[in-house]
C-alpha cells in the first residue's frame, strides 16, 4: 500500500512540474537548469541520516560520501544560480 | 514517532516552497527571489532531517557536508559564464553520484523487501548513467576529449550486451541484496552505459545531452527517494525530473530531430552534394561594415557558441549602445539550441549587462525579422542556415532557423569558411545581401567601436 501512496505523489508532481515549467521562459533556461542542480541535491536529506548512522559501518560511510556530493550540488547550485539570475536587469 | 511526524509535516511545506520557487522563476524579474525561496526550502529541510533519530553521531555528517559547501562555494564563485556548461554538467554528474550512493547504502539496510532492492537497483542503474555520461559530456565540453562523435561498428550490439548484462545483475541482486560483488557489477556496467550512450553525441547536439542527464540527475533522486521512502526525495526529483524532460524536448524541436534520432546516429553524413551554391562570397573589412552600420536605423544581432568562444558579448554591448546613441533600435534574436546549453547565450548576453528585454525567441523575431536594416551574425552558422528552409535534401531541411538572411544586410563574423557542426554548407555567405567579415568576432567588433569613436 505505501507503494501506491508514493506513486501518487509520484504523479502529481511531475504533473505539477510539467506545469510549473513550461512556463519558464527561454532567455531563464541555463538558470533553471542549474537550479535543478540544487534541487536534486535533496538526495542529501536521504544521505544524511545513512550518513549519521553507527560510525564504522559500511553503509554511514557511503551516506556520508553522499552527503558530502550533495552537499556540493546544494550550495554550488544555488550560488550559481543567484549568480547568474543577479545580472538578469530590464532596462 | 512525534519527531517523524514533525519531519515530514515541515518535508510538505519544504515542498510547497520548491513549487513555489519554480513558479517564481517563470519571469526574469522574480526570478531571484524564486532561487532563494528554494534555497530556504532546501535549508529547512536539512535543518529538520538533522532531529532524525537514525542520526546517532554528527561528526562523520557534519564534516561531509562542510567538505561539499567548500567545494560547492568556490565552483559557483569561480566559474566564469562562458563555461556554464562545464560545470551544470559536472553538478548532473555528482547528483547522479550521490543517488548512487544513497541506493548502495540503503542496499546494505538488513531486511528489505523486494521493491526496496527494485528500486535501489534503479537509482544505482540510473545514477551511474549520469555520472559516467555527464563526466563524458564535461570533458566533451571543456575540450579535454574531442568533440566530435565518437560512433564504431557493432555499437548497437555491444550497448544489448550491456544492458543484458545489468538486467541479469539485477535479477540476481534481488536475490542477495547484500552480495557486494552483485552491486559493483551494476554499477560498473552503468557506467559503461553511461559512456556509451554520450560517445556518439558531438558538440552541437550537447544542449540535448545536458537537458537529459538533468532529467536523469532528478529521476535518480526520485528512485532514491522510492527506496527510502522519502516523500521529499519523490517530489524534488520528480521536479527535477519534468525539468529536464522539457528541456530535452525543446531542444529537439529546435534541432528537428527525435530524441533517439539525437542519441543514435550522431549527424547524417551529407549524402548528395547535387546542390551547387550560386554566388560569391564578398568578404568586407570592419571599417566598410562602419559605414553601413552608422546608416541603419534597427540591428538584429544573432549570436552563437563563436560569440562564447570569443567572449565577444562585452564588446557586442559597447557597440549596441554606440548604435543606440546613434538613433537605431538593437534586439537580439536567439536560437534554442545556439551554444553549448539550453538559454547559453541568454546568461553570456545578461553578463554583459544587455536586458533581457532586447532579447527576442525566434519565433517573436522571424516575422519581422524582414523590417531589420542589418543583421548581425556572430559566430552562428547552422541556426541561420536559409538551406533548413528551402532546401529540401539538405541535411537539416526543416529544422526552424532564425531568417537572418530576409534583413536587408547580413553581416556574418566568421573565423573562416569552415563549414558548421552539421558539416552542410552555408548558402546564406553567397546570398546578394551577405557580407563576411573573417577574423575574431571580439576584434572585429572593436575595430567597429574605434570606428564609431573616431
Amino acid at each position: 500500500m505505501t507503494t501506491i501512496y508514493l506513486l501518487f505523489i509520484l504523479l502529481l508532481s511531475v504533473v505539477v512540474g510539467f506545469e510549473l515549467i513550461r512556463k519558464v521562459p527561454a532567455t531563464l533556461h541555463t538558470p533553471l537548469m542549474s537550479g535543478a542542480n540544487a534541487i536534486s541535491g535533496i538526495s542529501l536529506l536521504a544521505a544524511m541520516s545513512l550518513a549519521g548512522g553507527e560510525m564504522g559501518s559500511y553503509s554511514t560511510y557511503l551516506g556520508a560520501f553522499a552527503a558530502c556530493l550533495a552537499t556540493i550540488n546544494v550550495v554550488g547550485g544555488y550560488m550559481v544560480t543567484d549568480r547568474m539570475l543577479a545580472m538578469f536587469k530590464a532596462k | 514517532m512525534d519527531m517523524n511526524i514533525l519531519i515530514n509535516g515541515v518535508y510538505v511545506i519544504v515542498a510547497a516552497l520548491f513549487i513555489m520557487g519554480l513558479k517564481l522563476l517563470g519571469h526574469p524579474s522574480t526570478a531571484r527571489k524564486g532561487n532563494l525561496i528554494s534555497s530556504i526550502a532546501m535549508l529547512t529541510g536539512v535543518i529538520v532531517t538533522l532531529l532524525d533519530q537514525a542520526i546517532v553521531s554528527y561528526e562523520l555528517l557534519l564534516v561531509s557536508m562542510l567538505i561539499g559547501s567548500i567545494v560547492g562555494a568556490y565552483a559557483a564563485k569561480k566559474v566564469a559564464m562562458t563555461s556554464m556548461p562545464e560545470l551544470v554538467s559536472l553538478f548532473n554528474g555528482i547528483g547522479g553520484l550521490a543517488s548512487v550512493g544513497v541506493a548502495w547504502a540503503s542496499l546494505m539496510t538488513d531486511g528489505i523487501s523486494s521493491f526496496v532492492v527494485f528500486v535501489s537497483f534503479l537509482a544505482l542503474v540510473i545514477g551511474g548513467v549520469t555520472f559516467s555520461g555527464s563526466l563524458l559530456a564535461w570533458g566533451k565540453l571543456s575540450e579535454r576529449i574531442a568533440g566530435r562523435p565518437l560512433v564504431f561498428k557493432g555499437q548497437i550490439i555491444v550497448n544489448v550486451a550491456v544492458l543484458t548484462v545489468m538486467v541479469a545483475g539485477g535479477t540476481q541482486l534481488l536475490n542477495s541484496p547484500q552480495s557486494s560483488d552483485i552491486q559493483w557489477l551494476i554499477f560498473v556496467t552503468a557506467l559503461v552505459l553511461g559512456l556509451l550512450v554520450v560517445m556518439p553525441i558531438g558538440g552541437a547536439d550537447m544542449p540535448v545531452v545536458i537537458s537529459l542527464l538533468n532529467s536523469y540527475s532528478g529521476i535518480a533522486a526520485c528512485a532514491a527517494g522510492f527506496a527510502l521512502q522519502n516523500n521529499l526525495l519523490i517530489v524534488a526529483g520528480a521536479l527535477v525530473g519534468a525539468s529536464g524532460i522539457i528541456l530535452t524536448n525543446t531542444m529537439c524541436k529546435a534541432m528537428n530531430r527525435s530524441l533517439k534520432n539525437v542519441l543514435v546516429s550522431g549527424f547524417q553524413k551529407v549524402t548528395s552534394n547535387s546542390i551547387t551554391l550560386e554566388g560569391e562570397i564578398k568578404p568586407i573589412s570592419a571599417d566598410d561594415a562602419y559605414y553601413i552600420l552608422e546608416a541603419a536605423q534597427s540591428v538584429v544581432v544573432i549570436p552563437g557558441y563563436g560569440m562564447a568562444v570569443a567572449q565577444a558579448q562585452h564588446a557586442m554591448k559597447e557597440l549596441q549602445v554606440l548604435l543606440e546613441n546613434n538613433g537605431a533600435e538593437v534586439a537580439y534574436g536567439i536560437h534554442p539550441v545556439a551554444g553549448r546549453m539550453p538559454g547559453h547565450m541568454n546568461v553570456l548576453l545578461a553578463e554583459a549587462d544587455v536586458s533581457y528585454e532586447q532579447l527576442f525567441e525566434m519565433d517573436e523575431i522571424n516575422p519581422r525579422i524582414d523590417g531589420f536594416d542589418v543583421a548581425i551574425v556572430i559566430g552562428a552558422n547552422d541556426v541561420v542556415n536559409p538551406a533548413a528552409r528551402d532546401m529540401e535534401g539538405s541535411p537539416i531541411y526543416g529544422m526552424p532557423v532564425i531568417n537572418a538572411d530576409l534583413a536587408n544586410t547580413v553581416f556574418v563574423l566568421k573565423r573562416g569558411m569552415a563549414t558548421g557542426f552539421a558539416g552542410v554548407d552555408n548558402p546564406l555567405f553567397f546570398k546578394e545581401n551577405t557580407r563576411m567579415i573573417f577574423g575574431d568576432a571580439k576584434e572585429t567588433l572593436n575595430g567597429i567601436i574605434r570606428q564609431f569613436a573616431d
